[in-house]
């Protein structure tokens, strides 16, 4: 007599296994017809934007060549166009966006899960989600009509102080020229990044705070039972616990800083050049660039914009596939959903 | 502890033990107070104030006297920075290392958290503060744009147009949207195995698919190649395609928190997967599944780009989706910013507050019924279930009756 491993019953014969066979009904076949079919449509949808995407840009791509990546203007119908600059100014917009974002999700994770009264714990939880519903266009307008004038006068400080770094050099404009006009400082990455900072903290700072909620009580109580105060335990604690999720909600916070569209073209003002000085006017991004030129586009153009668009779509995905292999790989992933 | 005092009193006497020395008991009402549990203690209290008015002191000083700065953001910045140095140096006096370094991280993640909070209140109170000019009006709401010129006053024209034209794209998307996106996550969760996997991970990857690509891909095949105009039809498609993941995965995540042992229960009683799924699964799960869907639509609700690319901008009021343009208020909001004139900026953003108060009252929906967790039941469902499950009772009693009255009934006892 043997002991089947996988469920624990006695099996009475040495023969093989009962079979399980369950013999669907109609109404089951029908449903489980209609949900796959579902499923199905779902995938090949989605495997079309994919695939049509691809297909289209590679008109433009086969033309344009290696040059795609390397030109920085965008004239796909007269000359050359490529994404050198674009992509640059994507980067720079989201770097910043993600700069000012992890410390303010990680705070405001912290600061819900480990500080806030109970009480209000869930009208935080929910204002924190509504942050997160709020239109880009309304961040967009905040942006434009108001940041954007107050930030000025940090942008300039920081360039009047720290212009021997390339990244905070202005052109064009002496450090500390008291005369210098105020729009050199406007329209620039570092605003965008400011207002996407402010989009992606609410989704990253959900991701960090489910994770930090989770931290095992048993060793919290420990720390606490040894004598470290809050800030220890939590480092001790809750900070290697959700280490996965913090790196993770910081890339999906990425993810979704370099596709924002609206919220960009309505700050910056857009130019085709490299243009490494973050806080100077001027920049560029590949949302922005489709938004701003698929009304004039003939076909050759559409399929130039959609290379760009694959460009786009390609980094957001390796980005968001990094960000959830790391949330599911780490200690607070296995246990949770996200 | 309470117990074990009387004990010991009572034993006292009878023992008599003279080596014994029997705590007296204090007198009834005179229990010493509770420790307080509090965390708070009034020198803390004082360490905050003083530090706070020592630094507000000093930048005042920094900013009136001494330098040439100026700017309320700086002073806000210059502030704080003294302030949380202040406090490290109040608290030192009185503490050790640990503890300091435990309060400013406290006092640092409080500003951060409350930094957050304040610009959320900015950008929603910003938004009515600017728009209230032409909220004020009644025809901001009853009228639509295509007689109003740029420099007309905000007591003609409206935005009823881009409301109308939103609520028809939102309703379209959703109409597309949702039963794909329940019908794939009931996939997902029913039928599991390697093609559900991929369906999952496609899924996950799309939530991250930026929105604007879901418009390109609208406006390259139906507007380009099957020659739909820019119209309301192909918006609401676009907004389908951005919102479609989004639906699927929160239905799913859902539905994989429902109680396993529900769905055993109902297989062991002899239902079906379909009959399992229909009266088992999507009623426990059914205000989670609302949740996935408001959020669904308070993000094609908001969402900008793919409309930019699709619906096309007019003043006219337009309720046919298939054919001419068709406005929504965040496209309404971004066309008419761009705009000098103050009048027309104050309609764009008397149209973004708008918009604003939609996700606003669906916020408020999802809170109402999304609070619960799967199964949870409200005071009127469950007082309607306990009424259902009495008139069963009821109908159990009648029949055991019928069956004591006639002894052949099949089934019944001996």
């Amino acid at each position: 007599m043997r002991i089947d491993k996988t469920s624990g019953t006695q099996r009475s014969a040495p023969g093989r296994p009962r079979k399980l066979t369950a013999r669907l009904s109609g109404s089951d076949r029908t449903f489980r017809g209609v949900a796959a079919a579902g499923g199905v449509f779902v995938l090949i949808l989605y495997g079309l934007v994919g695939t049509f995407l691809a297909y289209r840009a590679g008109q433009a791509l086969h033309k344009a060549g290696w040059s795609f990546v390397t030109t920085q203007t965008w004239n796909p119908d007269g000359g050359g166009f490529g994404i050198a600059a674009v992509i640059i100014g994507t980067l720079l917009i989201a770097g910043v966006a993600v700069v000012v974002a992890v410390p303010l999700a990680l705070g405001t994770a912290l600061y819900i899960s480990e500080y806030a009264p109970r009480r209000v714990q869930r009208f935080l939880i929910s204002l924190i989600d509504l942050m997160a519903a709020v239109p880009s266009v309304v961040f967009g307008l905040w942006g434009a009509f108001l940041l954007q004038w107050r930030v000025v006068s940090l942008s300039r400080w920081i360039s009047n102080w720290f212009f021997w770094i390339p990244l905070f050099k202005v052109d064009g404009v002496a450090p500390d020229d008291p005369l210098a006009t105020v729009s050199a400082w406007t329209s620039s990455s570092f605003i965008a990044g400011l207002v996407v900072a402010l989009m992606i903290t609410p989704i990253a700072s959900s991701i960090m705070r489910e994770a930090f909620s989770q931290a095992p009580a048993g060793e919290r109580e420990g720390a606490y039972a040894l004598g470290g105060t809050r800030w220890g335990m939590i480092r001790a604690v809750v900070l290697p616990f959700g280490r996965g999720a913090i790196v993770g909600g910081t890339m999906l916070g990425l993810g979704r800083a370099l596709g924002e569209t609206i919220a960009v073209v309505m700050i910056i003002s857009p130019i085709f050049l490299i243009q490494p000085h973050i806080l100077q006017n001027g920049t560029s991004s590949i949302s922005a660039l489709i938004a701003l030129r698929y009304a004039e586009a003939t076909p050759f153009a559409v399929s130039a914009l959609m290379a760009a668009g694959l460009a786009l779509f390609a980094l957001t995905l390796l980005v968001n596939f990094a960000a959830s292999v790391i949330v599911s790989r780490s200690r607070s992933g296995a246990v949770s959903e996200a | 502890m309470t117990a074990l005092d009387r004990g010991v009193a009572s034993g006292s006497p009878s023992s008599a033990a003279p080596a014994t020395t029997v705590p007296s008991r204090p007198a009834a009402g005179s229990e010493p107070t509770p420790r307080p549990l509090t965390l708070i203690r009034g020198p803390d209290v004082l360490a905050v104030a003083g530090a706070l008015a020592a630094a507000l002191a000093t930048t005042a000083l920094l900013w009136t006297q001494l330098s040439p700065f100026s700017g309320l953001l700086g002073y806000v910045v210059v502030t704080w920075c003294l302030f949380v140095i202040y406090y490290a140096v109040l608290v030192s006096f009185d503490e050790n290392r640990p503890t300091v370094r435990d309060r400013v991280s406290a006092v640092v993640m409080h500003s951060l958290a409350a930094l957050v909070l304040v610009a959320l209140a900015f950008i929603v109170i910003y938004t009515f503060w600017k728009a209230w000019k032409a909220l004020v009006h009644v025809n901001f709401y009853t009228q639509d744009l295509h007689t109003t010129g740029p420099l007309d006053p905000l007591t003609k024209g409206g935005v009823l147009h881009a409301v109308v034209g939103t609520l028809i794209e939102v309703g379209i998307a959703l109409a597309v949207a949702v039963p794909l996106g329940l019908l794939a996550a009931v996939y997902l969760h029913e039928v599991p195995g390697r093609l559900a996997r991929l369906v999952r991970t496609v899924v996950q990857a799309m939530t991250a698919m930026p929105d604007i690509l879901a418009g390109l891909f609208i406006f390259a095949t139906l507007i380009l190649i099957f020659g739909l105009q820019l119209s309301g039809l192909a918006a609401g498609c676009a907004l389908a395609v951005t919102i479609l993941p989004i639906v699927c995965r929160a239905a799913d995540v859902v539905l994989r928190l429902i109680p396993g042992g529900l769905i055993e229960a109902s297989y062991a009683l002899g239902a079906g997967q379909w009959r399992t799924v229909r009266f088992v699964t999507l009623p426990t799960a059914r205000s989670g599944l609302a949740t996935a869907v408001i959020l669904g639509a308070a993000r094609a609700i908001g969402e900008t780009s793919p409309v930019l690319l699709t619906a096309g901008a007019t003043g006219y009021m337009n309720v046919n989706p298939v054919s001419s343009p068709m406005m929504s208020l965040p496209l309404l909001a971004y066309t008419q910013v761009q705009s000098p004139i103050p009048n027309e900026q104050a309609r764009g953003f008397g149209s973004a507050a708008v918009l604003l108060l939609l996700v606003l009252v669906l916020f408020a929906v999802v809170r109402v019924i999304g609070g619960r967790g799967p199964g949870q039941l409200t005071a009127r469902q469950q007082r309607r279930r306990a009424a259902r499950s009495r008139r069963d009772m009821v109908g159990y009693a009648r029949r055991a009756a019928a069956a004591a009255a006639a002894p052949d009934y099949p089934g019944s006892g001996p």
